[in-house]
């Protein structure tokens, strides 16, 4: 059935739309002019309607997220939703499947992105994503520390490399190129890490710098929707922002009409001055003042949030620094010929300095980047959980809220970050941009992040009126972020009253570029590499049919 | 069929060529388990043949009228089935429970200690120029695995046999050992007390320990410490030598310990050497949809994990179960006297293809499709890379998706919700 959404207040940034009282029409799961016959109709008077909520990485399916639910029982003794209609849902930060899917719908979110998968296990991947209610998914394989990718990167055979991401695309329907420390993990398998973009990797003579410029060039040349997605080099290292500011400054040689050629992810957790834990401080001022000047970059926050998390990346080096630092508990996965991947415990603790001046760093990013260059993300589960994402918006768009909550944080952040002395304030159209059109604009999803004519019929409606709030009164804020009156999937009602009342499944987007380029021209290298696997290339990968959902997304 | 995947232990060989009769590439327990058995013919209510419908019916009745079924087996069936078997048993409010809680479980308790710092098969393959075998005995076990992935495999970095260590640690001359570059005797559950010992040397602490561990010298173990440590890449594989001996989950946690330390000087990946061939999505499925690999109670209405109180074996010899579910699994053959004769006193179903010791005393028996065969879906290898086992003959049979779907659906239009 139909449905209008009748007498809203509008925030529509991407078809120039800010606050206009006007109604919005949904048939068949997409957007329309007008339906004037059978149509439900919802009363949204007063107000605030936007498209529904995009979250660009978040750690949501897998073999770490469940390894991690596997280590950490006490995560799930948190009781979210018992067996009464729907799924029963449980988790504090790290959560099922069943609880992922409800908690995004639950603040109004209805796609979300995992950003790393090895491709040897996207089939585990892909039954964890399909096994996640109500939103939209896509998963993006990781690339950065393949053999493959680095004799291609070393030979400087773009052609080859195009070659082999179509050839990773189709195989594991994927939706884009996921790299993570390139190199470093590689240097991992015999204890190493790379420690600049110039460092060799062991065994390939190729530098960090060559691997991102030549699978940035293979991604622009396929023209893939979404542009490479980076975890940088020596993330959590004091002083690691320089490296980040010399990676973002390799995007310069590319060029892109539609998006950004380099999408770099949690920059957080990868913005710190300082020589060493004692000195660390916050580089998110030169980083904005980067970002901003580059046309083809765009980043998302990362931002951490007190309390419990857990860690997970392929970035096995400083997942062993961090067991070692934290004297926790830890999982480790080497993954032949491909990557690696680490889980290790974490508390942000609001009294420690080094995770004050964390917290403090995302925000500053947060405040700093324009809202059309940065996404909201807590880099889940590694920051804190997706669900504090109405906490965040709320940090960024209330200085009042951010004063009462710098006094919980570690003072040393008044010497070490900008935070104290910054006073702006994100309006509700910053932070539709930065939940819904950044990033959709970043994932190259065209129907997504806006409410025009075609759009996918994915909305929310908050209670709060954009055209009069009061930035001060930060509670009320939360509280209509966080409890949507309607999230609307697909056409259909699935959160009324900040509750889950009905259960749809989303797709799962994956990319197709093989007419872009031919396989023939790795068809030997792949006959020698299966050699080395231990699984034969006919059982590698996973097919469209096996999928719930799939949605074949062609490039170009 | 080429590059079939064999459904036995937990290597699952995928190049297996298989022409309906006679399997190539197959070692001697993938050829009993490709060979024609015998089958359960129909679908059995009480000694009688009934249709699956009907058989199903007479199931879910039982199900649903019972104040706490349990849910067990699955090791040997597919992850989309198993996810069925999880929601089943949260609808149902039953228990969740699958062979690990029999096998390797203490592996999951020590991770929860410890975690697990592992790698994939390929690692063993392709770098590792140590190996260890620790209480397990792969040539009998699995016995592909020292040609495919461990003591023969020919990686890109490692070429084969000449070019690694290869150290079997157990208490008695095994088959594998006769593979050995060393062997190292231990005495019975005295693997804790080597392992803190290798630890104390590898940290420099060896006026620590004495003469004697376990029946090995400190010279041997000071030799076996100094092979660890000169490693480039070790790999140590581990099986129910240290799950099942006295100190388990305490063993294996201070197994993990060895290895965290060693990877302070060198690179190590330890890999349990994992049964059934889908025992890993047993766990795994069970974890995403209700956060813990096993022992689960939905009693409550969602999920809690108790292993000292809801493993299937706890649950039977406490009583508390009044109903049971026994899919692609034996218990009757495996589980103590006490906990089957509880079996014997309340009403079981079982879901397999072959007859067993169970289903003697089930009073439902339906028959299912061979995984791997007759089925297809989707298992996880001992090293939980996940592969999609293929279906190459046709059958009659309902599969246990197929079998579970229609409980599934017929308990939730029963329940209501």
């Amino acid at each position: 059935m139909a449905l209008q959404i009748k007498n809203g207040i509008v925030v529509d940034p991407k078809n120039g739309i800010s606050g206009e009282k006007m109604d919005i029409f949904i048939k068949d799961g997409k957007i329309v002019e007008e339906v004037k016959k059978n149509c439900r109709v919802i009363d949204a008077t007063g107000k605030l309607v936007v498209a529904g909520g995009i979250d660009l990485h978040a750690h949501i399916a897998g073999c770490k997220i469940n390894t991690g639910r596997a280590m950490r029982p006490e995560e799930m003794r948190f009781v979210r939703r018992k067996s009464n209609g729907l799924r029963a849902a449980v988790g504090r930060t790290l959560l099922t499947s069943p609880a992922i899917g409800y908690e995004y719908a639950k603040m109004g979110y209805t796609t979300a992105v995992d950003p790393a998968t090895p491709s040897l296990y996207v089939i585990h991947t892909h039954e964890e994503l399909d096994s996640i209610p109500i939103i939209d998914k896509a998963t993006l394989p990781l690339f950065g520390n393949w053999h493959q990718v680095m004799r291609y990167s070393a030979d400087k055979d773009i052609e080859k490399l195009k070659s082999f991401v179509a050839w990773v695309l189709e195989r594991t329907k994927g939706y884009g190129v996921k790299l993570v420390n390139p190199g470093g993990v590689e240097a991992w398998m015999y204890g190493g890490n790379v420690h600049t973009l110039d460092d060799a990797v062991p065994g390939f003579g190729v530098t960090p710098r060559e691997i991102i410029t030549s699978l940035i060039a293979a991604v622009e040349e396929l023209n893939l929707p979404h542009s490479a997605h980076i975890h940088c080099n020596n993330l959590g290292m004091p002083g690691n922002y320089e490296t980040t500011m010399e990676t973002i400054k390799l995007a310069k040689g590319f060029e892109n009409r539609d998006r950004q050629v380099l999408h770099v992810t949690h920059v957080q957790f990868n913005a710190y001055t300082g020589s060493s834990w004692r000195d660390i401080g916050s580089g998110a001022e030169e980083i904005a003042k980067l970002v901003n000047r580059i046309e083809s970059v765009t980043i998302d926050m990362g931002q951490p949030i007190f309390g419990h998390a857990t860690t997970m990346t392929a970035d096995c080096p400083w997942q062993f620094e961090l067991h070692k630092l934290a004297k926790a508990k830890w999982c480790n996965r080497d993954i032949e010929l491909e990557t690696g991947g680490g889980i290790v415990p974490y508390v942000y603790r609001a009294k420690n300095a080094v995770n004050s001046v964390q917290w403090a760093t995302g925000l500053e990013l947060g405040l700093l980047v324009d809202a059309d260059k940065i996404a909201i993300s807590t880099d889940y589960p590694n920051g804190g959980p997706f669900n504090s994402y109405p906490y965040i918006a709320t940090l960024l768009m209330s200085k009042k809220f951010r004063d009462e909550e710098m006094k919980k944080a570690h003072p040393y952040i008044e010497k070490a970050t900008s935070l104290p002395s910054i006073d702006a304030e994100r309006t509700i159209e910053d932070i539709v941009k930065m939940t819904r059109v950044t990033p959709a604009r970043v994932l190259g999803m065209k129907n997504k992040g806006h409410l025009g004519t075609g759009a996918d019929g994915d909305v929310a409606v908050y209670d709060i009126n954009p055209m009069d709030y009061n930035s001060s009164n930060f509670q009320a804020i939360l509280k209509a972020l966080k409890n949507p009156l309607y999230t609307i999937k697909s056409g259909e009602i699935v959160v009324k009253d900040g509750d889950v009342v009905s259960e749809v499944w989303g797709r799962t987007y994956w990319v197709d570029v093989r007419d872009k380029t031919t396989t023939e021209l790795i068809e030997r290298d792949l006959e020698e590499y299966f050699n080395y696997y231990t699984v034969n290339r006919e059982n590698y990968g996973v097919e469209e049919r096996w999928l719930q959902n799939p949605l074949r997304v062609m490039a170009g | 069929m080429r590059n079939a995947i064999c459904t036995f232990c937990g290597n699952a060989c995928d190049d297996i060529e298989f022409d309906g009769f006679v399997g190539k590439n197959l070692c001697p327990l993938g050829e009993a388990k490709f060979s024609a058995k015998q089958r359960i013919e129909g679908p059995v209510v009480n000694g009688e043949r009934v249709s699956y419908e009907e058989a199903i019916d007479r199931a879910v009745e039982i199900l649903v009228n019972a104040k706490r079924p349990l849910l067990y087996g699955f090791a040997s069936t597919v992850n989309e089935a198993i996810r069925l078997g999880v929601i089943l048993a949260e609808k149902l409010g039953g228990i969740y429970d699958q062979c690990s809680s029999v096998c390797h479980a203490p592996s999951t308790l020590a991770m929860i200690e410890e975690g697990i710092p592992g790698g994939t098969l390929g690692q063993a393959k392709n770098r590792a120029d140590v190996v260890v075998f620790w209480g397990c005995n792969p040539v009998e076990a699995h016995p592909r695995h020292p040609s495919r992935y461990s003591v023969m495999a020919k990686g890109f970095l490692t070429k084969g046999r000449q070019y690694r260590h290869v150290i079997v640690v157990d208490v008695r001359k095994t088959a594998t050992a006769y593979l050995a570059t060393e062997f190292y005797q231990v005495k019975p559950g005295y693997d804790y007390a080597i392992f803190s010992a290798l630890r104390s040397i590898i940290n420099g602490h060896e006026d620590a320990v004495p003469d004697e561990v376990g029946g090995v010298s400190r010279e041997k173990l000071k030799e076996f410490a100094d092979i660890l440590v000169n490693g480039k890449y070790g790999v140590i594989f581990y099986g129910l030598g240290l799950t099942h001996t006295r100190g388990s989950d305490r063993s294996v946690e201070n197994l993990v310990k060895l290895v965290q330390t060693l990877n302070r000087h060198t690179r190590y990946i330890i890999q349990p050497m994992r049964g059934h061939f889908n025992v890993v999505g047993a766990s795994a499925v069970a974890a995403w949809e209700a956060g813990y690999e096993y022992a689960i109670d939905f009693s409550r209405g969602h999920s809690r994990f108790f292993p000292s109180e809801f493993t299937a074996v706890e649950a039977l010899i406490r009583r508390d179960c009044d109903a049971a579910l026994i899919i692609a699994s034996d218990p009757a053959a495996h589980f103590p006297k006490r906990a089957v004769e509880r079996l014997t006193e309340i009403p079981v179903i079982q879901i397999d293809p072959h007859p067993n010791i169970t289903t003697l005393i089930a009073d439902i028996v339906i028959p299912s499709a061979l995984v791997g065969i007759e089925a297809e879906g989707t298992i996880y290898r001992m090293d939980g890379i996940p592969l999609r086992v293929k279906k190459f003959k046709e059958t009659e049979y309902w599969s246990d998706y197929e079998i579970l779907k229609l409980m599934l659906d017929k308990v939730i239009r029963l329940k209501g919700e």
